[in-house]
């Protein structure tokens, strides 16, 4: 596999979202608007890179017994890492993102990436395939948050395209991101398969 | 009171799977069929809620007196994994029925987001231990709820003549959305 599909994959074919289904929580959580959906993505792609860094480099010491848990705490220094920089610096990122933000440990991508590629290759192609999955998660978070601002504020990135009072609100509510996240897979199902 | 409050708001208002996205993929995953669902709300309530007093216990012995709380992440994350393993062993020890109804859920519960969640909030909240027990038990009656209700549902639309794109995820997903509308009825109840 050329390292230029090894990077597009994480994009479309298998992105993390639309088609594994991975990282479902933060996905609905925190993407009441295309801000925050694509600053829990960034968090989590440099947690996906740094943690697929860091199993690939290290895949030969740890046993095969103890590998999950190794895995689990390089993911919570990394998390640990993000928490206190967004805290200092993004302090109204971190306060819209809330408890999301720790909860990135749990996040299926970054542990399934590490077990299922970055313990098996080596670290280049442990980095690019971080960097693809974390930008296709990216991708999908803000996608859907600008959706949902769009048809619940009339904004996308806080500009404004059509009055707000015309918003439906129930697409910043909770059921609007089922019901978006629902018609978005049904949608990239069918480009998956043309 | 005060404890009623909680779980009212733990189990209606503040749904933890559809109010706040928390437990989403054991909710999509074994939410097929009713028998599983049950299984699945059997463990996560037993682990959450042994999950919650060692967490709080580790809190306040340890990393508020030596006053590391940023290790929180790390510390939390460790001591559910560990549970999850212990709580295994012993089940299978002690009691082989029990093991034999949860035992395949068990090691999925580690990356369920929902017992971290509740061990954080516990801690957010500055609840005491007790309150932290019963918020605990009452998030996992509400996760429950919302597990079996969803499950009863996907039984029936499995029956449905559904459009062909959107059957399978596409309209689960559309389905919850319209389960979690029913749960926004509950907002303002306390």
């Amino acid at each position: 596999m050329s390292q230029l599909t090894n990077f597009t994959k994480g994009l479309l074919k298998e992105n993390p979202v639309f088609v594994l289904l991975l990282g479902l929580c933060p996905t609905l959580g925190v993407t009441t608007t295309a801000f925050n959906g694509l600053g829990m993505g960034l968090a989590t792609t440099f947690v996906l890179v740094m943690s697929n860094m860091v199993v690939s480099l290290v895949k030969s010491g740890i046993p095969d017994k103890v590998r999950i848990p190794a895995f689990i705490v390089i993911i919570a220094s990394f998390v640990t890492v993000v928490e206190l920089t967004m805290q200092a610096y993004l302090p109204s990122l971190f306060e819209s993102l809330g408890l999301f933000i720790p909860l990135i440990v749990v996040n299926c991508v970054v542990l399934g990436r590490a077990e299922a590629f970055a313990s098996k290759n080596n670290v280049g192609s442990s980095i690019i395939d971080g960097l693809g999955m974390g930008i296709g998660f990216s991708l999908a978070l803000t996608l859907l948050g600008a959706i949902r601002e769009f048809l619940g504020t009339g904004e996308v990135f806080g500009l404004q395209i059509f009055d707000s009072s015309y918003g439906m609100i129930v697409f910043i509510l909770n059921p609007g991101a089922f019901i978006v996240l629902g018609y978005l897979i049904l949608v990239v199902n069918r480009l998956n398969k043309a | 009171m005060t404890y009623f409050v909680i779980i009212i708001t733990a189990v209606f208002v503040n749904n933890i799977v559809l109010m706040q996205f928390l437990g989403i993929c054991p909710f999509l995953g074994v939410s097929k069929k009713i028998s599983t669902a049950a299984g699945m709300t059997g463990a996560v309530a037993f682990v959450m809620v042994i999950a919650t007093i060692v967490t709080y216990l580790i809190q306040k012995s340890v990393l508020d007196v030596f006053e590391i709380g940023f290790l929180q992440t790390i510390t939390f994350i460790l001591i559910i994994a560990s549970l999850v393993q212990l709580v295994e062993i012993i089940l299978k020890k002690v009691s082989p029925a029990l093991f034999q109804a949860l035992g395949v859920f068990l090691p999925l519960i580690t990356t369920n987001c929902a017992i971290l969640g509740v061990a954080i909030m516990t801690i957010q909240k500055d609840y005491n231990l007790l309150e932290g027990v019963v918020f605990a038990i009452a998030s996992a009656v509400g996760f429950g709820l919302a597990l079996i209700l969803f499950a009863g549902l996907r039984e029936h639309l499995d029956l449905m003549n559904v459009p062909k794109g959107m059957k399978g995820v596409p309209i689960a997903f559309v389905v919850a959305g319209i389960l979690a509308m029913a749960f926004l009825g509950f907002s303002g109840l306390v």
